[in-house]
């Protein structure tokens, strides 16, 4: 570890809280459903798309209705993508003749995409023409992320609102997010990384004679306007194979400085305009603070894992740290850290291949999905992931001394818990069956490229990613099969809606409870011990539930690594 | 709620279509507009003319095997380094193919006893098209390039540090020489072909 490394940890740190409030300022705006700097020039196309679409963005909807529109919404989407890429070979802007996807690798990167994972079976330049891209994914990558902040809106007004019967309107929430917020910056942040040197083209790719006179074929495309919103909206999914390992993906250090931040600046806004909803920004800062010990903690063992390097390459004489599966401009600090930011929130792109990191550095990344992706985590989910286990919190608290929790003002009573803990459990079933079916099933074991503990690890971190939604992998395993494209569709989609909906649930029962003041009895929620409390809790949830699993793969993996046994 | 599932379709069909249409074609297609006419050279891809030939990419990284010519760093992608198939090997810390594969690129490098080897010269990088080595790396092939093109190697450690980038700042990125840039640096020093004597 360097002085270096460590400083840019701290200032990332230090960058994320200070957007936190301009950002979350931003998104208040949009909450409160007020107009901004922007309307000026796209509220006539807000406003054309509700009367095309015979929406009344006035018209306030019960949590069954907002629900349910939401996954209309979802499922339409999903199909529209679904036949874009099953007829891909007769779009447009084709030139290479690339061929449909199969109908289960369809099916899998419409869900993917839908669900804000970006779990990516198939190569992007190997198996998608520039219109799949465009057309057909970008498209999810703003609109579930404006999902996911429209699910954290209607979240905030649960319990900002007092006996009322409704969370707003989902059309509006998800169109307003879309049109003043992500496409707003996402054309700036466009701009700056064409400026970076990512093409932004739409020829397919240029022949070119190397040196030494080989021919070099090299991929070109749409590939800034796709990257902007793939990491602002905690997307993910990379236009190239290796995402933003890739040179023309993020060719500087700078360009990964934004793109690190770039991926946490909505989820920190969001904690903070939760704040500011409930009538207390210390509330959000609160929340904020518990994220950040997370995130250090994890950033700070990745690190000091990838430093220190693999032992069994040391015997070999190679000198210092791990550099199998990183790039020489970001180096080992870069790459630690921007594997612990992708997956602390669900983003899941990649600067360096978590497969190769050292057992412990890798297990961090698991471990951070595990947790449900709430260090910060995914726009919208995170913030809503993080409320539900506060809520466990509250409760547990209450148990102890034996009174009613209350939280911002609304009790928190059976119905809630009951939920909340609903939701929470879809993690361990998606996450722990589905491996450990992997891990007996022929189909399942025919995954792996790397044998011993790190092959289940493979399996487990699939999974673990699929669940979270986060799209991220230990990409040596071959996931583009019937089997694997069929079992992480269903853990992505029951990753992402078997937990929306209970929040949403959530939601509508914490509206129509009238509000409870503090008293000298309430538990305060802004001190460091609720902060403390917090952290607690998703360590025991996460720790109880995933660490026998850990101790098969990564922990496995690491005895093995400290004593030289190879498989 | 059969009226609020009847109340969704218009708006999910007409939005999804919409949407379709501002976020699939008229944000990328605008950009490429603006992108072409600010920025033409990082637009298409930073590449490299000389004379009429297209040589290739200051952003990707290609293959170096002569001893004539600086290294990068082994590759994963495709063949090695395919700009159409990037990739990282995958490989984990625990991998019996990768320690082999290190074991035999450390023998092919032959260090001095004594002398441990920059990690990122055995090491595959995460996008295959790594077009970086550390300086160390670079430090270490200077005996043999300057041998294969009968320079001094003083000459080429003189070149070798004018290539080095410093970290922006001092501390965003790493200290890093492209490969590309370096040996076309060499060709010009010492003339084309030279590579190929031995």
């Amino acid at each position: 570890m360097t002085l270096q490394g460590w400083t840019l940890i701290l200032l990332f740190t230090a960058l994320t809280i200070a957007l936190a409030k301009p950002m979350g300022m931003w998104l208040f705006a949009l909450y409160e459903g007020r107009d901004t700097p922007l309307h000026r020039v796209l509220g006539p196309v807000e406003r054309g798309f509700y009367r095309l679409a015979g929406i009344d963005p006035a018209a306030e909807q019960p949590w069954r209705r907002y629900a349910l529109h939401m996954l209309v919404f979802q499922v339409a989407l999903a199909l529209f993508t679904y036949a874009i890429l099953r007829l891909q070979a007769v779009l447009p802007m084709n030139p290479r003749g690339l061929a449909g996807f199969t109908s289960d690798g369809a099916m899998n990167t419409a869900i993917s995409f839908t669900t804000n994972t970006n779990w990516q079976w198939y190569s992007g330049e190997v198996a998608l023409s520039n219109f799949s891209q465009m057309v057909g994914l970008v498209i999810h990558n703003f609109l579930s992320a404006a999902t996911g902040i429209a699910i954290a809106f209607a979240m905030f007004r649960g319990f900002a609102r007092r006996q009322a019967g409704t969370i707003g309107n989902f059309w509006a929430d998800c169109t307003r997010v879309t049109l003043y917020l992500l496409l707003p910056v996402c054309v700036v942040y466009t701009l700056f990384l064409i400026a970076s040197g990512v093409p932004q083209t739409l020829a397919a790719s240029v022949d070119t004679t190397t040196l030494e006179g080989m021919k070099q074929a090299i991929a070109l495309g749409p590939v800034a306007s796709q990257e902007a919103i793939k990491m602002l909206g905690t997307n993910g999914g990379g236009f190239f194979n290796a995402n933003s390992a890739h040179p023309f993906e993020n060719p500087t250090a700078l360009t990964n400085l934004v793109q690190m931040l770039s991926i946490f600046a909505l989820g920190a806004g969001l904690a903070w305009c939760f704040g500011k909803a409930v009538g207390n920004t210390r509330q959000g800062w609160a929340i904020l603070a518990a994220m950040m010990v997370l995130f250090l903690a994890g950033a700070g063992i990745t690190y000091w894992q990838e430093a220190a390097g693999n032992p069994v390459l040391h015997q070999l004489g190679v000198a210092d740290g791990n550099m199998e599966g990183k790039d020489v401009r970001f180096g080992i600090a870069a790459s630690a850290l921007f594997s612990v930011i992708t997956t602390a929130a669900s983003c899941g792109a990649v600067n360096a291949m978590h497969d190769s990191f050292t057992a412990l550095g890798g297990m961090i990344p698991l471990f951070n999905m595990q947790l449900g992706e709430i260090v910060v985590g995914g726009v919208g989910a995170g913030i809503y992931g993080f409320l539900l286990f506060a809520l466990l919190a509250v409760f547990i608290a209450g148990l102890m001394v034996g009174r009613t929790p209350e939280y911002v003002g609304k009790k928190i009573e059976a119905k809630e818990v009951k939920l909340a803990v609903l939701a929470i459990a879809v993690l361990p079933l998606c996450i722990l069956g589905f491996t450990a079916l992997s891990a007996v099933l022929p189909q399942g074991l025919a995954g792996p490229l790397n044998k011993g503990p790190h092959g289940f690890t493979e399996i487990l971190y699939a999974f673990s990613s699929g669940t979270g939604n986060n799209g991220s992998a230990f990409a040596g395993l071959t996931a583009g099969t019937p089997f694997y494209n069929g079992l992480l569709s269903v853990a992505m989609w029951i990753g992402r809606f078997f937990m929306i909906v209970p929040v949403l649930a959530i939601a509508g029962s914490l509206a129509a409870k009238k509000y409870t003041p503090a008293t000298a009895g309430s538990f305060p929620t802004t001190r460091p011990l609720w902060i403390g409390l917090l952290v607690a809790i998703i360590l025991v949830v996460g720790g109880l539930t995933f660490l026998p699993s850990l101790a098969l793969g990564p922990i496995a993996d690491h005895l093995a690594m400290v004593s030289g046994q190879i498989f | 709620m059969t009226d609020d599932l009847a109340s969704s379709l218009r708006p999910a069909l007409v939005l999804t279509a919409l949407f379709a249409i501002l976020l699939g074609l008229v944000y990328p297609l605008a950009l490429t507009g603006i992108g072409q006419a600010l920025f033409p050279y990082a637009a298409n891809g930073s590449l490299i003319r000389d004379g009429n030939q297209m040589i290739g990419s200051d952003l990707i990284g290609q293959s170096f095997t002569a001893p004539g010519y600086f290294h990068g760093r082994p590759s994963a992608a495709g063949k090695g380094y395919d700009a159409m198939a990037s990739s990282g090997s995958n490989l984990g810390p625990t991998s019996k193919v990768l320690a082999e594969r290190v074991k035999a690129d450390v023998a092919a490098l032959a260090p001095p006893a004594g002398t441990p080897v920059p990690p990122d010269l055995v090491t595959t990088s995460a996008s295959g098209l790594d077009p970086h080595i550390s300086p160390e790396a670079a430090f270490f092939q200077i005996q043999r390039v300057a041998q294969a093109r009968k320079l001094d190697d003083a000459a080429v450690r003189r070149l070798v540090t004018g290539h080095v980038e410093q970290p922006l700042l001092g501390f965003l990125g790493e200290p890093r020489i492209n490969v590309l840039a370096l040996n076309r640096a060499l060709d010009n020093m010492a003339g084309k072909g030279a590579h190929s004597a031995p």
